[in-house]
């Protein structure tokens, strides 16, 4: 019976419940649609950079604090047993999906050429197991985030891929087709003298003697320090040019074989890697799989300390941060709204039915009663107003997804797809529909408490 | 117990305060109404008629004095308490109805024994037996705004009478109905509270129909000022 009076009360003034129930069911609808872009927001950014870093790096103690700077001198000697460790553990081995070594870099990238060269920073990988990261994709978000192909070749230690603006830097524009490139400038002379005739003879005469095969392939000189303090220089040939997506690291990347990064690191010593990544085939694994590797950090009394993405990129939080108080301040203004239209919705149905009140009070109906009633009618207008406005963003946010538009994030470089994320999003939606109700019920609350604080006298003599 | 009246009034006062003034709606009222009979509050316009039916009914409570309803001293009642009695041992019949509007004639007379924690079964028997009584089973499914003014009344009566209650309370029941459907409703009153033997007290200042009451109590200014006995017929 209470509940068929509330539904019948409810329709009683259908224009104004409509409204009230417009007013939830457009908070209920911004609140689906934002909290779906944000959720693709987030879980793309995690996914790029698990993509690139994984979820956890081993270093040697102290390189995250103080040897970013300086990676030679900061590598870790056995990386190889640190990388069996990992691979062999049995409690690991179900959460990881790929442990890879790796080393970073900073040098002179030159393209002599052209006589053009700038610093690089670089990181040197291994080909297939970095093409298996760039792969991971657990959220099956249904866009293109970048190439999956690392652009090397694991039997080809001499390749490396450059950031696009980078090779835009060192004239390798037409060599790599790219596009966006200034015309060629005129190569200014270096001397008009001519050159002795014994010297031209004896340059021609060497040509000769080395004489081999052209290799056509752009490339590019990398200098850089060694772990003693030594200059060292390779050769590298240019695969590739990929976008980077952050115009900083465009310009600067270098990415290179495993093997040529520790040559040019490390050239003939000992060989070593500054980090072992880890990455998961969950994020969810993360706590537990630091856990475990702390662990046999520890049981091996091994120099080493374990770091994850959060820490390695801190962007990734920061992103976290500002779309979290972003959706938080839209989640409070949307229940502020709720809130004032329920209670005008509801105080209004206090005033019009204050004799109906004082009737059912006279008859023998408690306070309690009164209340459950009035909290009874504002839950049904919650439920169905947050319920439809759901809906109706399941609604736009497929009709987004589906048309095609895209946006340009801050701090990128590509556009990225404009997506809403709706599978998977039940706990976000259950969260909204029972935000909502409680908003509701605090609503209803005043007014209920209102109705059934009136003296009875004075209620049946309201006109 | 059982031999106590309906309601005993001892020196009952109810005062106001109205914009820092003091008004004395009931100025000390001692009374015995006795059970199982038809009485007739009279008086003109401003007298306390409403008041002392208030407070024989239970939903305010004297400023000075006791009231006492079927043998229960209300003064010392909780909230809940007392609303609980009044769902059990009162019933109202207003002179503007007050018919809950959502509901069919049917849902209206019925709504009383929610309170009371009967069957399903029970509350459709009872309800079923009281809207024959008064007349309107076949328009049990009716809403109020598709019943006529006595229509709505002989409802609100059987509202009252459903539960069975020892007190049913009526302030100027007629006052909103033409001549005809007031004596029809006064005898319909009449003749319900002679079936179930529940006492009636009812305010009017209509004196035709003062012809129908057991006892009269006249009172003006806030004061008894007379009672008037007559066998019942």
């Amino acid at each position: 019976m209470l509940l068929k009076i509330a539904f019948r009360n409810i329709l009683r003034n259908r224009r104004r419940s409509v409204m009230s129930m417009g007013a939830i069911a457009v908070g209920a609808t911004a609140m689906v649609l934002f909290g779906g872009f944000v959720a693709t927001i987030i879980l793309g950014v995690q996914t790029d950079t698990v993509r690139r870093t994984g979820h956890l790096a081993i270093y040697r103690n102290g390189y995250f604090t103080f040897g970013s700077g300086n990676p030679a001198a900061w590598g870790m000697p056995g990386y190889k047993d640190v990388l069996a460790m990992v691979r062999a553990d049995p409690v690991l081995a179900p959460m990881t999906n790929v442990v890879t070594p790796t080393v970073a870099l900073f040098g002179i990238a030159g393209n002599f050429a052209v006589e053009v060269s700038r610093t690089f920073m670089g990181a040197g990988v291994v080909p297939g197991e970095r093409d298996m990261m760039r792969r991971w994709n657990p959220y099956n978000l249904n866009y293109n985030r970048g190439t999956t192909d690392s652009g090397l070749d694991d039997a080809d230690p001499s390749k490396g891929v450059l950031g696009a603006g980078l090779a835009r830097v060192l004239g390798l524009c037409e060599a790599l087709a790219l596009g966006d490139c200034p015309p060629p400038q005129p190569k200014a002379a270096v001397s008009d003298a001519p050159v002795a005739a014994d010297i031209a003879a004896l340059a021609d005469s060497e040509k000769a003697a080395n004489a081999e095969p052209v290799d056509t392939r752009p490339h590019i000189d990398l200098l850089a320090a060694t772990a003693g303090g030594a200059p060292n220089v390779i050769n590298m040939v240019v695969s590739r040019a990929d976008r980077q997506g952050v115009k900083e690291i465009d310009d600067a990347m270098v990415i290179m074989h495993f093997d040529l990064a520790q040559q040019l690191l490390y050239g003939r010593g000992e060989k070593r890697a500054v980090a072992v990544v880890v990455q998961l085939h969950n994020t969810r694994d993360m706590p537990a799989a630091r856990a475990r590797i702390a662990e046999l950090i520890k049981a091996r009394h091994l120099d080493l300390e374990v770091r994850d993405f959060t820490e390695i990129v801190p962007f990734y939080g920061q992103v976290l941060g500002m779309f979290g108080a972003i959706f938080s301040f839209i989640a409070v203004i949307m229940g502020v709204i709720v809130l004032f239209t329920v209670v005008n919705t509801m105080g209004m149905s206090v005033m019009e039915r204050t004799a109906e009140i004082g009737t059912a009070r006279a008859i023998g109906l408690r306070r309690s009663g009164i209340r459950r009633q009035f909290l009874l009618e504002g839950w049904i207008l919650g439920a169905i107003g947050a319920t439809a406005g759901i809906l109706l963003g399941i609604l736009l946010a497929t009709i987004v997804n589906r048309a095609g538009l895209t946006w340009l994030p801050p701090g990128q470089s590509a556009p990225s797809p404009l997506s809403v994320m709706i599978d998977g999003m039940w706990k976000l939606h259950a969260g909204i529909w029972l935000g909502l109700m409680v908003m509701t019920t605090l609503a209803a609350i005043i007014p209920a408490n209102r109705a059934a604080r009136l003296p009875v006298v004075d209620a049946l003599r309201h006109v | 117990m059982t031999d106590s009246p309906a309601v005993r009034l001892d020196a009952v006062e109810k005062t106001y305060a109205e914009d820092g003034l003091r008004v004395t709606a009931l100025a000390g009222i001692t009374a015995d109404i006795p059970r199982g009979r038809f009485v007739m509050v009279v008086g003109p316009s401003g007298s306390g008629k409403s008041t002392l039916l208030n407070l024989i009914g239970c939903i305010d409570r004297p400023t000075k004095g006791t009231v006492e309803v079927a043998g229960q001293k209300i003064g010392a009642l909780s909230d809940d308490a007392l609303t609980d009695f009044r769902a059990r041992a009162v019933g109202f019949v207003f002179q503007n109805f007050n018919l809950f509007p959502v509901l069919s004639a049917y849902e209206n007379v019925e709504y009383p024994l929610l309170m009371l924690g009967l069957s399903g079964r029970e509350r459709r028997e009872r309800t079923m037996a009281m809207l024959d009584q008064v007349g309107l089973a076949d328009q049990a499914r009716q809403r109020p705004n598709q019943l006529s003014g006595g229509q709505k009344q002989r409802v609100a009566i059987a509202r009252a009478l459903v539960k069975g209650p020892s007190l049913v309370l009526a302030d100027e029941p007629t006052a909103n109905l033409d001549s005809a459907n007031g004596e029809a409703i006064i005898a319909l009153m009449r003749a319900v509270q002679r079936e179930h033997n529940t006492s009636f007290v009812f305010s009017t200042h209509d004196p035709q129909l003062m012809s129908h009451a057991d006892e009269i109590f006249s009172i003006r200014d806030g004061l008894l000022v007379g009672h008037t006995t007559r066998e019942a017929a």
